[in-house]
């Protein structure tokens, strides 16, 4: 690799610095003790405290998984404190309650809240370390009878609703991370779009983990009752610590007859130093369930950050003509290990999904894409395409695609296209030639490479993404 | 064309070169001035290509020995992105291909890039489409060009025309064209060619890498040199061109080498 390239790559996190707020800390250790005290910390129902247990019981009993293309030392869950909140006021009437050092911090990140919330008409759901701070825009979304709360909030104000989805998608025993989580999770968000409702703007929640050594374990549920639509964005950073943090969250979306939901991710959590120390472990689990007949969900990621990034946002085609979308672009870098992708599994008849995603390693990081569609005996005239391409850049890098497809109809008609390219030397010098520099060029590369996957971003996200592709691969090629 | 008051643009004098550790230029002189077109020829092999590359600053070429001042720039202390914006000029030989970066978006970048280094303004998109459509009657280009991808999919030819678009854009004081005819059927070398002629000024100077005289019929060359084992062996009018391609270039090696014996003889004498 060229010195260019190296230089452009080995950019240090440009995200790391850690804010002073006094955080109230659980004891390290996961026990039933540990879920006890977090379920009354948070005051919550016993049908709630008996999900947990549940949980619990089930991960005791499961295997953390193997088969990943992914290596990391074995974590120890006992060393992770599961129940971390910013001291403060607890109830917020307006911005200007929350603690000023807290939204520093967003300025830093560079999510001016009021700017956003002026100009952007983005309603953010602030977590703060498993705490949600600050819920914008609630009034002028509860007028169209939408609920876009914390999960803590929900689960007291709205606890029908999130009894009657928490789980139905991700089931408490799913996974070991998803089981983990259903355990211990402390805090998330809570979206719910009633029937025949069009979310009339963008929901966003940024994600932000400040207290050293804890695990993170937010959980995610948006519903979309028949008819309605809504597209949801949530971004991640994460500041600069050496001990690697285990981040394993649960997102489940369910949509109705004739529902639509679009979710957007870009994340950027702390991926380690060039030498791979530190940097967060991303264990996730997202699933949709296209229920109703017509309905849509949609995935769409931007993943650059975490060492290790494990995560299969999938969709289960269970209405007649639903639609699963995944569209993805996923950046190693130095010593980062991605393996994601996602499954599309068709039930319903005339079962539509597709599946675009663009991998990009670079350093001697190693990016896995894995994705399972499966057609099952029902879901006559499903179809799926899949498009995977890799660019790799230097020659130290690794992709890999793992496809796996299972059709048992014969009618389904699947498709797989996979490409694998380089950032040359060529390709440089060619740009260098025309006065571009290699930072310009590979930028202009990577843009292009993954133009399909970002022309689904919602505007402003994908102006975000595009700066932190070139953010993330400054001194990488040459 | 040559003038009595031109300036010279680039001087190369003893330039040595290697790739992969092999020799490929071994002591090169040349001088080119402005408003001048020079044609270097020369069997497959002499060095020709290298040359050009080593000027534009290829990492794969490491210069050995010599100087080359480029308007009165140390050339060899520049980066490759530098020398293209102090105004030289490499139309690829192979031009590469950049999937999924649309020509456009390409063309304006490097337009913009150069525009910025001579402090003037950058163009906004439409005000560059303009421009673009404008230069691309030139080569006869059909718009579609610029909404593909940089040269994927581009026959030879639309390659080759690509190139020359971009120098008419960029204005470079010095443009090396390198095998800018090979791969051309006869109507795209002739509209290549008239391009490259209506680039032709008092100004700037324009160096033709090629290996045969075909594209001299068509842009026409005040200077010929020859090129043989890494040094330029002959220099000549545009006549040279035609005796070349008549006799070949063993005639040349034969004639250097009796010059050489006949040295020899006198030095022992």
């Amino acid at each position: 690799m060229s010195e260019v390239l190296q230089n452009l790559v080995n950019q240090p996190y440009k995200h790391g610095f850690v804010t002073n707020i006094e955080s109230d800390v659980a004891e390290k250790g996961l026990s039933e003790d540990t879920i006890r005290m977090i379920s009354s910390k948070k005051n919550e129902p016993q049908w709630l405290l008996d999900f947990r247990l549940k949980s619990y019981q089930a991960w005791l009993k499961m295997e953390e998984p193997e088969w990943a293309n992914i290596h990391y030392p074995k974590i120890d869950l006992q060393a992770i404190s599961y129940f971390a909140s910013p001291k403060q006021k607890p109830k917020l009437n307006s911005m200007d309650e929350v603690d000023p050092e807290l939204l520093r911090t967003f300025e830093k990140l560079g999510v001016p809240l009021h700017e956003r919330m002026a100009l952007a008409g983005v309603a953010v759901d602030v977590i703060f370390d498993s705490v949600s701070v600050a819920t914008t825009y609630k009034d002028r979304l509860a007028e169209v009878g939408i609920i876009f709360c914390s999960m803590s909030e929900a689960v007291h104000e709205h606890p029908e609703l999130v009894q009657k989805y928490l789980g139905t998608v991700v089931p408490t025993g799913d996974n070991f991370f998803a089981a983990l989580n259903s355990a211990v999770f402390t805090d998330g968000s809570f979206c719910f779009i009633p029937k025949g409702v069009k979310c009339p703007m963008d929901l966003s929640t940024y994600f932000r983990i400040n207290t050293e050594e804890t695990g993170q374990f937010e959980r995610t549920l948006i519903v979309a009752e028949e008819g309605a639509s809504v597209s949801y964005l949530e971004g991640c950073t994460a500041p600069a610590f050496s001990s690697n943090q285990l981040h394993a969250a649960v997102v489940e979306l369910v949509a109705l007859d004739d529902a639509d939901i679009k979710y957007s991710t870009v994340q950027n959590w702390y991926a380690g130093d060039e030498n791979g120390i530190g940097g967060v472990y991303n264990f996730v689990t997202k699933r949709g369930m296209a229920q109703g007949v017509n309905s849509r969900i949609s995935w769409t990621q931007v993943e650059t950050g975490s060492a290790i990034t494990w995560k299969y946002p999938s969709v289960i085609l269970r209405g007649d003509n639903s639609v699963g979308e995944f569209y993805s672009v996923a950046v190693t870098n130095h010593l980062q290990q991605a393996d994601t992708g996602t499954k599309m599994v068709h039930i319903g008849k005339n079962t539509r999904s597709t599946i675009v995603s663009k991998g990009i390693s670079a350093g001697r990081s190693n990016n896995s894409y894995r994705g399972l569609v499966k057609i099952g005996p029902p879901a006559d005239g499903a179809r799926n395409f899949s498009q995977c391409d890799s660019m790799l850049i230097g020659d130290q890098s690794g992709a890999n695609t793992f496809p796996y497809i299972q059709v048992r109809n014969n009618s389904a008609i699947v498709e797989h296209e996979a490409s694998t390219s380089k950032i040359g030397e060529d390709q440089l010098f060619y740009f260098a030639q025309r006065g571009i520099d290699a930072e310009a060029a590979v930028s202009m590369i990577i843009n292009g490479f993954c133009k399909d996957v970002f022309q689904q971003l919602p505007m402003e996200f994908a102006v975000e993404a595009t700066q932190l592709l070139g953010l993330k691969l400054e001194g990488s090629v040459g | 064309m040559i003038y009595q008051d031109s300036k010279t643009i680039l001087e190369v004098r003893g330039l040595r070169a290697t790739v992969n550790g092999i020799e490929i230029l071994k002591g090169l002189d040349f001088t080119v001035k402005s408003g001048e077109v020079h044609a270097i020829m020369g069997p497959n092999g002499s060095g020709k290509s290298t040359f050009a590359k080593v000027l534009a600053g290829h990492s794969a070429y490491e210069v050995t020995a010599g100087t080359a001042l480029f308007e009165g720039c140390n050339l060899f202390e520049l980066e490759a992105e530098e020398r293209a914006r102090a105004g030289l000029f490499l139309g690829f030989q192979y031009p590469i291909e950049i999937p999924g970066v649309a020509n456009s978006q390409f063309l304006r970048l490097t337009y913009n890039t150069m525009q910025v280094q001579r402090g003037n303004e950058e163009l906004d998109p439409l005000e560059f489409d303009d421009l673009v459509r404008e230069k691309m009657k030139l080569l006869e280009m059909s718009p579609d060009f610029l909404d593909r991808s940089v040269n994927e999919g581009f026959s030879g030819g639309e390659k080759k025309r690509n190139e020359i678009l971009q120098m008419a854009l960029l204005e470079p004081r010095l443009g090396v064209l390198d095998e800018t005819d090979s791969g051309l059927d006869i109507d795209a070398l002739s509209i290549v060619a008239n391009g490259v002629n209506q680039l032709a000024n008092k100004n700037d100077a324009i160096v033709l890498v090629t290996h045969y005289q075909r594209l001299l019929n068509y842009i026409v060359p005040d200077f010929v040199h020859v090129m043989d084992a890494g040094r330029i062996t002959k220099t000549g009018g545009k006549d040279l061109a035609l005796e070349l391609e008549e006799r070949g270039y063993d005639w040349i090696a034969a004639e250097r080498q009796a010059a050489s014996e006949a040295m020899a003889g006198e030095v022992v004498a």
